[in-house]
């Protein structure tokens, strides 16, 4: 039998963070599988990226305990760090920089050696096929390039979470289909993948979700789990459900 | 009501649009769908006479958007992609202003704003850059009907707003119908489709066609599988075997194959049936949705 600790990537219990009387996060709690596909839901100021911030480790809970991979995030931000990758729903790689530029700045940070950078990045540029581009700067390539790039470089140094927020909005179809082959790649070599996205088709990729109101965890399962709960058809009859406004379906 | 001809637009080395024609019909709600950077915003530029035209004709009822740029700010509300109101104004102040400036007056045309002011109403007093994001849109869509236009111009309203937000806009905007106010709205999201009496589909820069929602659907000449039940992470991979011609992709928690030959579905089966994932799943043929639809077209235009 595999230990207990080395099943969940991801544990959060009663995690809350006030700021005076305002109550971001109130007390939370939810577990991750080791890769799992898990949508963190809700509309703005619902809490969202107060949480995600407390797990990577940016900000202090005001009470209750996340650990990552067994570790606490409180307790020891710096090993954290080395655990996780963040991409953003802007592009956030240096478009002054090459590619290759850009995954030896991203590795040196998260620590990796520059032979082991090295050696990592032609793999995956050989493995991609693109060796020959890898002097060309990021700022000329195509939308849908960049988003992948962007993701490698968020995954570059094998961490055991990525944390995704909004990453496929204003992309076209079939890059958005290419990325997600990239994520599932990643889990089925154990990544967890985290997604904050207020857009909803998202949602529907994600092995299980956590649909966030005012602070509070308001639905949890799959995201069959949680249409069948609803009664709804879609994730956008449950957001609306959920906030009070099912006249809108009418 | 808007009439597009051979319309193109260079900027440098790059087309944002190429060679665009298409009607729009009074009364409408149009909706102008493509990812970033397709030429969505470059055409609403065009259409509210801030951008000239490299190339074509457009006109907006009997007005051309080159000649006669004058009478159609008149007729037309334009709300740009970035947030354009002022942020140190109240929401009424902002309201008045606006008001002002096209000689008119809050009152006057009230009955077109009522729906919305009803969501604002209660923050009349608060300055608009501490105003929540759907809030913002709505307090913009007010100031862009406040002279009664016949012709609205949303670029991307509902880009970066919460669900709820999104769909209150969106019924905000099919209520603004009965006052045959003509809709154009731009947007990255598919599911907004559903939205628009008709759309039309662009990719960086060329049209893929302009239907209805269900036009397009009705147009999808091959037959679109769904399975559901296995982990589209699992079955991907091995589904990725089957002849180049059927197009194989996750769609949320399905995977769907598309196949120009409904008879592969025995090929399809066996498939599953000999797989090593020993799982249930389940197998349908399904309605293509917008989404796939735009995949259907992007191949036919650039051959991918």
């Amino acid at each position: 039998m595999e230990n207990k600790e080395a099943q969940w990537s991801i544990e959060v219990e009663n995690l809350e963070k006030r700021y005076g009387s305002f109550i971001a996060v109130d007390k939370i709690s939810f577990r991750v599988k080791k890769g799992e596909i898990f949508g963190l839901l809700g509309a703005n100021g619902a809490g969202k990226t107060t949480t995600l911030r407390m797990l990577c480790g940016l900000l202090a809970p005001t009470a209750g305990i996340a650990l990552i991979d067994g570790t606490g995030v409180s307790q020891n931000p710096e090993s954290v760090r080395f655990k996780i990758g963040y991409m953003s729903q802007h592009f956030s790689l240096y478009e002054d920089l090459t590619i290759w530029e850009n995954f030896r700045f991203y590795g040196g940070i998260y620590g990796m050696k520059l032979s082991e950078i090295k050696g990592k990045f032609n793999e995956l540029s050989y493995r991609l096929n693109m060796s020959d581009q890898a002097q060309r700067l990021t700022r000329e390539l195509p939308v849908g390039w960049k988003q992948k790039l962007a993701f490698m470089v968020a995954s570059f140094h094998n961490p055991s979470v990525v944390f995704l927020d909004e990453p496929t909005s204003g992309v076209d179809p079939l890059v958005r289909r290419q990325f997600w082959d990239l994520i599932y790649e990643a889990v089925l070599k154990d990544t967890t993948i985290i997604i904050t996205t207020h857009y909803l088709d998202e949602a529907m990729y994600c092995d299980r979700l956590a649909i966030m109101d005012q602070g509070k965890i308001s639905a949890y399962g799959t995201p069959n789990e949680i249409l069948s709960h609803y009664k709804a058809s879609s994730m956008h009859e449950v957001f609306l459900k959920i906030a009070g406004k099912e006249d809108i379906l009418a | 009501m808007i009439s597009l001809q051979g319309i193109s637009k260079i900027f440098g080395a790059i087309t944002a649009l190429d060679n665009i024609s298409f009607e729009i019909n009074k009364g409408e709600i149009f909706g102008l769908i493509g990812p970033d950077g397709s030429g969505k915003s470059t055409l609403l530029r065009i259409l509210a006479t801030l951008l000239r035209p490299s190339a074509g004709h457009a006109k907006i009822g009997k007005y051309d958007v080159e000649v006669d740029y004058k009478a159609i700010r008149k007729i037309i509300g334009y709300m740009p992609g970035q947030f354009s109101l002022y942020p140190d104004l109240s929401v009424e102040e902002n309201l008045n202003f606006f008001a002002h400036i096209f000689g008119t007056r809050l009152e006057e045309n009230y009955f077109l704003l009522r729906d919305i002011f009803t969501y604002l109403e209660p923050f009349r007093k608060r300055r608009a850059s501490h105003l929540s994001g759907g809030m913002k849109q709505k307090l913009a869509l007010s100031c862009a009907l406040i002279h009664r236009p016949t012709i609205l111009l949303l670029d991307e309203p509902t880009t970066g707003i919460d669900p709820v937000s999104r769909a209150e806009f969106l019924m905000l905007l099919k209520n603004l119908k009965k006052h045959e106010i003509t809709i154009l709205i731009s947007t990255p999201y598919m599911d907004e489709a559903s939205a628009c009496d008709r759309i039309a589909l662009f990719k960086n820069g060329k049209l893929l066609g302009v239907d209805t929602p269900g036009g397009f659907r009705e147009a999808y000449k091959r037959t679109l599988y769904s399975i559901r039940g296995i982990r589209p992470a699992r079955l991907l991979p091995e589904l990725r075997t089957l002849p180049s011609h059927c197009w194989v992709y996750a769609s949320g928690n399905e995977v769907k194959v598309s196949t120009p030959n409904p008879n592969e579905i025995y090929i399809l089966r066996e498939m599953l049936d000999r797989s090593t994932i020993k799982q249930n799943y389940q197998i349908h043929v399904i309605e293509p949705d917008i989404e796939d639809c735009f995949i259907a077209r992007m191949k036919d235009t650039y051959g991918e």
